[in-house]
């Protein structure tokens, strides 16, 4: 077992390098230009050289995205808890919410621009609005699902729909809304970076936006390998956090990440 | 035992009607039933004859479309507080451990509700006893999951009746039991039942279950369900297994059964 658990940390390492090294060797193999995909090599190279803007535009990009991830969870959360509580709440506003989530993000940007102008905010705000639907549908669903003997235990004990919400209803969809995260915070990521490349000065998006420009295709893509990271690291986290919260819906299986 | 003049429950009458018009399906015709005070009865009949149905009736989870249900004298118009219920499946909450599950009727109902912050050792104490009453003293801080089926039914009976419910529904609560450990379970219900005499009303298709554990046991037929026999079981108690192996447990279990039969043959 303890062979199987050391191999289980080791392969995600050696799959992301295996994948590098195939690349920096079909780059070679086929003498593809710089220009059109940098090798690896190449990349790690300008990440190194360009580290300090990188560094100072990513963490922009954390930030704006973790401020539109958690205005998303609090707002996702509260849609999902009415949705999921109440049919009629749920009649109502699911329509909307689907028609919300199927506009392309990218096109709203202009619009929250005319509005607050470039910069942060309009990345935020795109963050947000990819970011909370899958969290409002998760929570629905957990709490729309309730077995009905639960329910019908509490409300024999003389419960309220209160009581039931915060006893059975908040507690049973904790795993729909930690699933969603984790799909959320990676959604967050492509929001604040897609804005960014549009409508800012700021931001891994716009590095890359500038950078591509000026041709420096190996700076390019370097922004795009670290907004993966980060998406990465921000998704252990969420895991992190949902074996915490909710260990009693693993039943103590290993930690899966 | 001693009995008051006046049930503790009664349905008088009752009718009960899912749907309307031509898709409307009767699920209880015309059903009278009274329970004493402190009385233990187990309704069996074949499944589908409206039996949880009645259940729900009873604790007012569902209003009856004809006809009246008292308890306690008074007029079942909404969910009756502080019943006791235990179903087939034990609905513990996953996310709290057998203790804090336990507790849950302290959270809720009144007056355990205002007094549960000031008093938690009190109360705490008191779960304590009655899980290690049924034998689950040292599994209080373990979560259901890591409970074996018999013993989260235990938990879950614990649950049912730690704030001392006047009534106690159970519907079908050992069915999904291997058959050891539900004679196990029987010898704790009954025990429970003898310490405090709650008025309790079984469901179950299992005879020798509802002989065992009841004073009488109520025969329902196929829907439109209608109570068509009962029986009195003047079995002494404390029974335990030996009085199922006795002629008279048999009788009683031979005489509910063909009248079962009888019913299915019509």
């Amino acid at each position: 077992m303890i062979e199987e658990r050391r191999l289980r940390l080791i392969v995600p390492w050696a799959v992301t390098i295996g994948l590098f090294v195939i690349w920096e060797f079909a780059c070679w193999l086929f003498a593809v230009p710089p220009f059109i995909l940098p090798r690896p090599s190449v990349i790690f190279q300008a990440m190194m050289q360009f580290r300090e803007q990188i560094a100072q535009h990513s963490l922009h990009t954390l930030f704006t995205t973790v401020i539109g991830f958690a205005l998303a969870v609090v707002v996702g959360l509260l849609i999902g808890l009415a949705i999921g509580a109440s049919q009629l709440v749920y009649a109502g506003l699911y329509p909307v919410l689907i028609g919300f989530n199927s506009i392309p993000k990218v096109a709203l940007v202009p619009i929250i621009v005319i509005w607050f102008g470039i910069g942060t905010i309009p990345a935020v705000i795109t963050a947000f609005s990819v970011a909370f639907f899958p969290i409002a549908v998760n929570v629905a669903t957990g709490l729309a699902t309730i077995e009905p003997e639960m329910r019908d235990v509490l409300r024999s004990l003389g419960a309220n729909r209160w009581e039931i919400l915060t006893k059975v209803g908040i507690p049973r969809s904790m795993p729909y809304l930690f699933a969603s995260l984790k799909i959320a915070i990676t959604l967050a990521f492509i929001g604040s970076v897609i804005s960014e490349t549009v409508a800012s000065n700021q931001g891994i998006g716009y590095l890359m936006l500038s950078a591509s420009s000026r041709f420096e295709v190996p700076l390019v893509f370097a922004g795009l390998l670290v907004v993966g990271a980060m998406g990465i690291g921000m998704y252990v986290i969420c895991v992190i956090y949902e074996q915490r919260m909710t260990r009693w819906a693993f039943r103590g299986n290993e930690l899966m990440t | 035992m001693e009995m008051n003049e006046t049930p503790f429950v009664e349905l008088r009458d009752v009718n009960l009607t899912y749907g309307r018009g031509e898709e409307s399906l009767a699920a209880l015709d015309q059903l009278t039933l009274s329970i004493a005070q402190g009385e233990f009865v187990a309704v069996v009949g074949p499944s589908g004859c409206g039996k949880s149905t009645l259940m729900k009736l009873v604790t007012g989870l569902l209003l009856p479309t004809g006809g009246t249900i008292l308890i306690g004298g008074k007029q079942v118009t909404r969910p009756v507080e502080s019943v006791g219920m235990a179903f087939q499946n034990s609905t513990l909450l996953p996310w709290r451990t057998t203790l804090a599950n336990v507790m849950l009727p302290f959270e809720i109902v009144r007056p355990h509700k205002r007094r549960l912050r000031a008093n938690r050792k009190e109360y705490i104490d008191q779960a304590q006893q009655l899980l290690t009453a049924v034998g689950l003293g040292k599994f209080a801080d373990r979560f259901p999951w890591q409970l074996s089926g018999g013993m989260q039914q235990r938990a879950n009976l614990c649950r049912a009746l730690i704030h001392e419910p006047r009534l106690l529904m159970l519907d079908e609560p050992f069915g999904a039991l291997d058959a050891f450990t539900r004679e196990e379970l029987w010898s704790v219900m009954q025990n429970l039942w003898l310490a405090k005499r709650f008025t309790a009303i079984l469901v179950t298709h299992d005879l020798r279950e509802a002989v065992y554990l009841s004073d009488v046991v109520y025969v329902m037929c196929q829907r439109p369900g209608r109570i068509i026999y009962n029986s009195k079981v003047d079995l002494a108690r404390p029974r335990s297994l030996q009085t199922t192996f006795e002629p008279r447990f048999i009788e009683i279990v031979h005489a509910l059964r063909e009248r079962i039969s009888y019913e299915h043959s019509l």
